[in-house]
């Protein structure tokens, strides 16, 4: 009779006054929410809601990892990065121009195997002539001109663009050949885009 | 008269010359105020004036109080949080939670809802096309944008009584700042900062109140581009495709959780109704 009577409130108890399931804490909830309510769609699959090492580590401080961790992982993404074969940095800064300018690339509602863009004016002033730009990142206007276009600087520039991360591990910045996002080519053009005296960045 | 307006805010663009920047400059002022950006907030202060939303708030009022679908029962029972049929206010207190399915709802979520349990409509039918283009807009956005303009001058007050409204918020959080994706984007990598825009578009900084309503108040918001009329659904979906996530389901509970921490980061400021976008 007791039990029946214990089962019996379980099943009319609303579910208010139940006491409460073992919680997970808000990350874990979250990221078991995202896993359950996400679907992949075109080129853009689950593996990429799961956290690689940078973003694990980077959404777990804030985005203020302690300063020798930062530096560590800051130096193993500098090693991943693959520098031409032909000892060339810098392109064309017309092509450049037009791979800044293209948002493309990634989303879902890209093509597979389609070359993308940099989406570099989202973010950053760039050329004079564009006034449609973002102030996410800093003013990229005058670069060479005013930091110089020598192969130090060459070298800065393609490694930055090739992966940010390597330079400031919790960057806003993309990593946009080290997940495929740009080719040796394209960032070769934006190099000369930043660093070409010829360059309108730079006049 | 759109188009003639669209002329002559692109004019106003082209004539505009940026603020100059020196190269290295660190950051600008909190709120970026050059002359692009004040041409655009003139030509949407011209186009408040006379906002197509308000042809979708008559649609949506019309098809809260037919009685539509297998059940042929209107919506006027349905209980968006104060009570059967009650509209006024609604909106602005979503999401909030609610005993009869014992989890957090917000507006759409919950209209949907009601479509399904009062009318009988499919609920995997309304996922399938929720969005509105150019020659459809489906009936749950403009319901929504009904129930948006009946909470038109009200504070923003989402209820946070409840462990699970609680819940939804602190899990909301985590997934505003959570970095994933191609890209390594979260919601803060554009929505975390003050003073921030993407190319011309300015980027309201959500985790604080006077900044927040910025962006919650134009929601849901008739977009000039390809006229049409778009929920927060629609906006959270293609923010998530911007930072190269995979697809968020349609009125799932992870976007209520984002829409709970939008709104209560809202908390205190004046709902303007639904708004117009360019």
């Amino acid at each position: 009779m007791q039990r029946l009577a214990a089962l019996l409130l379980a099943a009319t108890a609303p579910a208010i006054l139940a006491p409460p399931a073992a919680a997970d804490d808000p990350r874990t909830a979250a990221v078991t929410a995202l896993q359950r309510d996400f679907k992949p769609r075109g080129i853009a699959t689950m593996n990429f809601l799961v956290e690689d090492g940078v973003q694990a580590i980077c959404n777990r401080t804030d985005d203020k990892p302690p300063k020798e961790i930062a530096q560590r992982l800051e130096q193993d993404q500098l090693a991943g990065i693959r520098w031409p074969a032909d000892g060339k940095l810098v392109g064309d800064w017309k092509s450049g121009e037009r791979i800044a300018q293209n948002g493309r690339g990634m989303t879902w509602s890209d093509p597979a195997n389609a070359p993308g863009g940099g989406s570099c004016y989202n973010c950053h002033r760039i050329g004079p002539q564009e006034t449609s730009f973002g102030t996410i990142g800093p003013s990229l206007f005058q670069f060479g001109k005013t930091r110089g276009s020598g192969p130090d600087m060459q070298r800065y520039v393609y490694g930055k663009i090739y992966n940010a991360k390597a330079f400031s591990l919790c960057s806003q910045m993309p990593r946009f050949d080290h997940v495929g996002a740009l080719s040796e080519q394209q960032i070769k053009d934006l190099v000369a885009l930043l660093l070409d005296p010829g360059s309108p960045v730079n006049k | 008269m759109t188009r003639t307006l669209a002329l002559c805010a692109a004019a106003a663009l082209v004539a505009a010359a940026p603020v100059p920047q020196a190269a290295g400059q660190t950051k600008p002022p909190a709120v970026e105020r050059d002359a692009t950006t004040e041409e655009f907030e003139k030509f949407r202060a011209v186009l408040e004036a006379d906002n197509p939303a308000e042809l979708f708030e008559l649609r949506g009022a019309a098809l809260w109080k037919t009685p539509r679908g297998p059940k042929n029962a209107s919506l006027e029972r349905c209980d968006l949080g104060l009570g059967p049929g009650v509209v006024k206010g609604a909106y602005v207190q979503l999401p909030r939670y609610f005993a009869d399915t014992g989890k957090v709802m917000d507006a759409e979520q919950r209209i949907v809802h009601c479509m399904v349990t009062l009318q009988g409509f499919d609920a995997a039918a309304l996922a399938k096309q929720p969005f509105s283009n150019e020659t459809r807009t489906p009936d749950p956005v403009a319901i929504t944008t009904f129930v948006a303009g009946q909470s038109r001058g009200m504070k923003i007050a989402p209820p946070q009584t409840r462990p699970q409204e609680r819940e939804a918020y602190a899990v909301g959080r985590e997934i505003f700042f959570y970095r994933a994706g191609g890209y390594d984007f979260s919601c803060a990598s554009c929505h975390g900062e003050d003073g921030k825009r993407i190319r011309t578009q300015q980027l309201p900084n959500f985790t604080r109140p006077e900044e927040a309503i910025r962006s919650y108040q134009g929601w849901p918001g008739y977009r000039m581009t390809g006229g049409v009329m778009h929920t927060l659904q629609w906006r959270l979906n293609d923010c998530f495709r911007q930072q190269r996530f995979p697809e968020p389901g349609y009125v799932s509970d992870s976007l209520t959780a984002l829409l709970t921490y939008l709104a209560v980061n809202s908390k205190g400021q004046v709902y303007k109704g639904p708004g117009i976008k360019r």
